[in-house]
């Protein structure tokens, strides 16, 4: 049986918020960081499910490829970024975006 | 109801809840690893759409690698409880609002205004999602991205190699 695609986008626009919410309320880079890769996912979540409606299997399997390309561009992603706060931590001693204000070292 | 739907409610349950924990935690490492079992619940969502390789990938990957590179910078700086005195005021609050605003754009636009012109998901049989069809896929259509895609993940190896590099302990 097959789930409705209403609900799948559904359940990928609430995490997608919880994202967004997330990167505006918290301060810890980290946090940030990762609310940043919850995110990621819910579009790999609505990418997933469009990629089962395209008539053709061959076709549709694109989608699946994406996601596949999207994920290896977010470890890339990762580890620069991780790279980068733990540069701003040796410089300033905090990961606290409000402390990091200045791009002067 | 039927059990994929039944199966899929629990898990976007789950996803939702660990999301909503993973941000109102105050430690860290707890996000972190509240974080984990999300990836590995919309791993489990992956399988049932179909998506065999796609799920094993997220797991591996996502829950596996990228996760334990996180809980190692935040063990390494020591980074758990990091946030002390609040500065933002009217902006939370503000921040909360917004982003009701646009679940409630989101699930109007879904499920009342636009949702008879989504497409319709079709029913596959045999290998639809399977490592093999998306390995013939990957190597037949996607091979230049492929490439690309080695030449990116050894960019940012070589870039986060000279952001972490000591330079005062190099010129002495």
């Amino acid at each position: 049986m097959i789930i409705p695609i209403q609900y799948l986008l559904a359940l990928s626009g609430i995490l997608f918020v919880l994202g967004v919410l997330g990167v505006l309320i918290r301060r810890n880079a980290i946090v940030i960081f990762m609310s940043i890769e919850l995110m990621l996912n819910a579009a790999n979540l609505a990418l997933i499910s469009f990629a089962r409606t395209i008539a053709p299997a061959e076709a549709g399997l694109g989608g699946q490829v994406m996601v596949f390309f999207i994920i290896a561009v977010a470890a890339a992603e990762v580890a620069v970024g991780l790279a980068l706060i733990v540069t701003i931590f040796k410089l300033r001693h905090s990961i606290d975006v409000d402390q990091v204000h200045t791009l002067k070292g | 109801m039927n059990m994929d739907l039944i199966l899929f409610l629990t898990l976007a349950a789950v996803a939702v809840i660990t999301a909503v924990s993973m941000i109102a935690s105050r430690n860290a490492i707890y996000s972190a690893l509240f974080l984990v079992l999300n990836f590995i619940t919309i791993a489990a969502i992956y399988l049932l759409l179909d998506a065999a390789f796609i799920a094993m990938v997220q797991i591996t990957v996502y829950a596996g690698a990228i996760m334990v590179l996180f809980l190692f910078v935040i063990m390494l700086l020591g980074a758990e409880r990091v946030e002390a005195e609040t500065r933002l005021t009217w902006q939370r609050p503000l921040s909360l609002v917004l982003g009701f605003v646009l679940l409630a754009e989101m699930v109007y636009l879904l499920f009342f205004h636009g949702g008879g012109s989504l497409p319709v998901v079709h029913e596959f049989e045999g290998a639809f999602g399977s490592p093999r069809s998306i390995g013939l896929v990957l190597f037949d259509s996607y091979l230049l991205p492929f490439e690309v895609a080695s030449v990116l993940l050894l960019v940012a190896m070589v870039g986060a190699i000279l952001l972490v590099r000591d330079e005062r302990k190099e010129a002495s």
